[in-house]
């Protein structure tokens, strides 16, 4: 801070005479807030003054004030609802409602008169303003009294790497009960060291404390360490750096085969209904992207529903999707079925053209309906957000997904080998005209077996609306890898699908890293075709008469 | 069956004689100027394309009621390329040669608009492009009205390089022409401000990619090496959407890995939800948040046009809006449609643009604009966090690829020429 530059000013002035008088308190008082309003009152308020800079100032002296009652505000601020009140001049915080905004006081808490939005001017903030305040933040909360609170504090403190907050750091380390947080401060603290000018020794054991938390963030600030000038600390840096790499490099690995396995899901999800329709029933079914398309659809209109009428049970939405992506689907698929397919029994060529047209109509039906622009879907809270194993980060909707995706290929699998059903569907997938004499409705068996294979591709929809656009090119992103994964896998046998889906996803992922994208993805293609030359019925071929029939 | 024939054929006799009396009756009305619209309407582009057409619909009907064009009415002629690049070229001759539009307004991709050159060449005839684009072209007969490099790729990094400190750099693109030229004049640029080669990394994806755990982790592991990290994203349309899905959640804030992005406006945020968004950037020539009285009324009339409050403005339709008053103003001036008096007369021309300044027509046929970078915000709207001081003058030929830098365009007299090697003093030169 150039303290120079405003000594002149009168508020400036002020402000600092205000900051230097209130420093110790901030290092001595845990409970803050006993100060007096009024004397903060100034500092809020010179927050909507000038330039992006100047903002960072003010920020700046309000965090040196070191009392918590400004939390509000900079939590505010950062989350752009702080506002100017263009009549008065005075600083508040404002939350949307309906079409004007209600305001509270930044200081007392206490609700005030809510206004039009034209009447308030919105306070900017950028990237570098944000920083600021993150670390503000995370120097006056180091004390709070949730547990949570002084975890972020901490990490935040870490991210800043800030010499000045070393005290603070020593005296909230003293203070601390938890010992995981207790942790993660020293580690703070150790970041502030580097940055600091504290002797060489301090810093050799700061860099110890970071190799210990061996991440990629300890790995970025002992980098920098090894790139500076300071040659008495490369040799401890040199070593440091050496073990994370090591480290990062198992972790890798780790972080391969999740993100392989997480692919794979997704192509087992896209690829199971097709398991079913090609798979089983032989029929070359190129509007199957489509039925994932139109369950995809269905979420986006079931959680408009629950927009409307029920937005507290917005995360519920995904339950009610589910079986409705299943019915919709399921329905134009029987209707498909009825209404085409079943009048090309046995002629290939015509089913993939006669698909082909229906994709295309649905495809341009759906873009007539809803527009060719993306759909809004949620993610509803269980499904937003990570968490970390070690330092493998896992994402909450992937993970679902993949759990998801396990549970839909169980239940097929049980359908099929357990009810009524799945025995009549592979009786007259084995032999037709013998499960017709055995009095088995051969043509309702088709229809049913189709609708099952396009309302699962449905409910597949409803999961890639999670992490994909849903938009009416959705659908044809899946079906060449749709295909991929159930000639792979071998057709007609489910455990083939969930094997090739798997494999395929773990090859890409490991690719990836060497190859690029587009070349890992070739290189997988060229991979399939050359298996396919040796094993033209996949990994897991049907055996006996039924193949040949 | 018989029932069904006649029926069948009483329809066709029915639709047979409505056509004729459509005919009939375009034939009794008055003499219009036709202006061709040349966006797709369906296929993968029709998510960005289908509202340019709507746009152009809206600005032709606005100025119907202002009384049209020299004299004459206004009318539409619309037609789907379908997002297919070689139809791209046939409707374009179809446009031009059977119905006789007197401009055209479209194309969105490089390659559908690599694919209609020749015929707007061939036909002599206008076409108005108001896309940001690679640069490295000049036709006479194309008018650039979207940003090129030097007005959008090169003041962003400029921001990110003074503005927030960055050292290191991602350069994240699709694998196609535009992101792999501009990135080419990047990489240059970097490297001659001083920028290491091991602090560029350069990705690219495929089309539509959709899986990014792998890209956003190798970013996180590129960032980790003790300098400020940011990413240039040249990422096109929908794979944008997943890709910000995974940084959100893999926890990559814009306080810590920045990402400028050359082709996310508001209409590519209109489907995602920006909570985990907020402090990325963009950058472009015209905000929807800009807030001018002009810009102001756009709005308003694009809302009421389309009938839907919720639906959002983004850089080409102003792009199309400057383009298309110009191309009126050009006309205005020659006081004649025919391409070569518009061509002769364009150069120079002014109009309002909806930042609150005026854009004009320049020799090279591209605009001039100002550059705008803007943070995303938790409502999808940008808000400019930073914006050049004046109009930035587009420039067909970059200045730092060695191909291309002694080059210069000039379509008026005595030049006339699109590529013009000051080097060696001849037009058609390739560049030292």
């Amino acid at each position: 801070m150039n303290v120079n530059a405003y000594a002149p000013r009168s508020l400036p002035a002020l402000l600092l005479a205000m900051l230097l008088a209130l420093l110790p308190l901030a290092l001595l008082s845990s409970a803050a807030g006993a100060q007096d309003n009024a004397a903060l009152r100034p500092l809020i308020d010179a927050l909507g003054q000038g330039s992006f800079g100047d903002t960072e100032k003010q920020v700046s002296a309000l965090a040196a004030t070191g009392d918590a009652a400004v939390v509000p505000a900079l939590e505010a601020l950062t989350n752009g609802d702080l506002y100017v009140r263009k009549a008065d001049k005075a600083v508040v915080i404002g939350k949307r409602a309906g079409g004007s905004l209600a305001l509270t006081d930044p200081l007392t808490g206490e609700a005030l008169e809510s206004t039009a939005t034209s009447a308030l001017d919105k306070i900017r903030v950028n990237n570098r303003l944000r920083r600021t305040i993150r670390a503000a933040l995370g120097g006056l909360t180091l004390r709070a009294a949730d547990a949570t609170t002084r975890r972020q504090a901490a990490e935040a403190i870490f991210k800043a790497q800030d010499a000045e907050g070393i005290e603070a750091l020593d005296a909230a380390i003293e203070a601390e009960t938890n010992p995981g947080v207790a942790k993660l401060m020293r580690e703070a603290r150790a970041a502030a060291v580097l940055a600091s000018d504290r002797p060489t020794e301090d810093k050799i054991a700061a860099i110890g404390t970071l190799a210990e938390r061996g991440d990629r963030d300890a790995l970025s600030m002992i980098t920098a360490v090894q790139n500076s000038e300071a040659s008495d600390l490369h040799e401890a840096a040199g070593a440091a750096l050496a073990r994370i790499e090591k480290l990062q490099a198992a972790w890798d690995t780790a972080r391969n085969v999740w993100f392989g396995l997480s692919l794979g899901s997704v192509l087992l999800l896209a690829a199971i209904g097709l398991a079913i329709t090609f798979g089983v029933m032989g029929v070359i079914n190129m509007a199957h992207g489509e039925m994932v398309m139109l369950g995809a659809y269905t979420t986006f209109m079931v959680q408009n529903l629950f927009r409307t009428h029920a937005p507290d049970l917005f995360d519920y939405s995904l339950l009610v999707a589910l079986p409705a992506a299943f019915l919709v689907a399921g329905l134009v698929g029987v209707g498909i079925e009825r209404g085409i397919i079943r009048f090309l029994h046995n002629r290939p060529l015509e089913t993939l053209l006669a698909t082909w047209g229906v994709s295309l109509i649905l495809q341009q039906a759906v873009r007539s309906i809803f527009g060719p622009t993306n759909q809004e879907v949620g993610n509803p809270a269980f499904m937003s957000g990570a968490f970390e194993i070690g330092q493998l980060t896992i994402t909450y909707n992937r993970l679902w997904i993949l759990v998801f995706a396990l549970t839909v290929f169980a239940a097929l699998l049980i359908a099929m080998k357990f009810t009524r059903f799945g025995l009549n569907v592979r009786a007259v997938t084995q032999n037709r005209r013998m499960a017709a004499s055995m009095g088995i409705r051969t043509p309702l068996v088709d229809a049913l077996t189709f609708g099952l294979g396009s309302g699962i591709a449905g409910i597949a929809g409803v999961a890639l609306s999670q992490i994909d656009n849903v938009s009416p090119n959705l659908g044809q992103s899946y079906i060449i890898d749709s295909f991929m994964v159930v000639v792979f896998g071998g057709v007609g046998n489910l455990w083939g699908t969930l094997v090739a889906a798997m494999s395929l996803g773990v090859a890409n992922k490991f690719l990836e890293p060497f190859a690029g994208a587009v070349l890992a993805k070739i290189l997988v293609l060229v991979f399939i075709i050359l298996f396919i030359q040796k094993r033209p019925r996949g990994l897991f071929a049907l055996k006996g008469r039924a193949v040949e029939a | 069956m018989t029932m069904f024939s006649k029926k069948f054929f009483a329809g066709m006799a029915l639709s047979g004689l409505m056509a004729t009396t459509a005919v009939t009756g375009a034939f009794a009305q008055e003499e219009t100027i036709k202006v061709g619209i040349l966006h797709s309407l369906s296929g993968t582009m029709a998510i960005s394309e289908t509202t340019l057409k709507d746009v152009m619909l809206m600005l032709i009907e606005e100025q119907n009621k202002k009384g049209g064009l020299l004299g004459k009415k206004l009318e539409a002629v619309v037609v789907d390329p379908a997002s297919d690049w070689p139809l791209f070229a046939e409707k374009a001759r179809e446009l031009i040669q059977v119905n006789g539009v007197s401009a055209v307004f479209g194309c969105w991709t490089s390659v559908s608009r690599k694919s209609v050159l020749p015929v707007f060449e061939e036909l002599n005839s206008l076409l108005f492009y108001p896309v940001q684009y690679e640069g490295e072209e000049s036709q006479r007969n194309v008018f650039y009205t979207g940003a090129a490099p030097n007005q959008q790729a090169i003041p962003a990094v400029d921001y990110l390089m003074n503005e927030e400190g960055v050292e290191r750099w991602v350069l994240a693109g699709t694998d196609y022409v535009y992101p792999r030229t501009t990135n080419k004049i990047l990489e240059a640029y970097l490297k001659a401000k001083g920028v290491a080669e091991e602090d560029i990394m350069i990705n690219y994806t495929p089309f539509g990619h959709s899986d990014w755990q792998t890209i956003v982790s190798d970013i996180k592991a590129f960032g980790s090496a003790g300098k400020k990290t940011a990413v240039v994203s040249t990422i096109n349309g929908d794979a944008n959407v997943p890709f910000y899905k995974e940084l959100g959640n893999a926890g990559i804030k814009a306080e810590d890995i920045p990402v400028v992005a050359f082709s996310v406006g508001e209409e590519e945020l209109a489907g995602l939800d920006t909570g985990p968004l907020v402090g990325h950037l963009a950058a472009w020539n015209y905000f929807q948040s800009v807030d001018t009285p002009v810009n102001g009324e756009f709005i308003e009339a694009w809302k009421a046009y389309i009938g839907d409050d919720k639906r959002v403005t983004n850089d080409p339709m102003e792009a199309h809006y400057i383009g298309f008053n110009m191309w009126v103003k050009a006309v205005e001036k020659a006081g004649t449609t025919d391409p070569d008096a518009v061509i002769d007369a364009i150069v120079g021309v002014s109009v309002p643009n909806l930042t609150g300044g005026y854009s004009a027509m320049m020799p090279n046929h591209h605009i001039t604009k100002p550059v705008l970078i803007g943070e995303i915000q938790e409502d999808g709207q940008f808000e400019t966090v930073w914006e050049t001081s004046g109009l930035v003058v587009g420039d067909a030929w970059s200045d730092y690829l060695d191909g291309s830098k002694d080059l210069i365009a000039d379509w008026r007299k005595p030049l006339n020429c699109g590529n013009f090697n000051t080097a060696t003093g001849k037009c058609g030169g390739s560049g030292s």
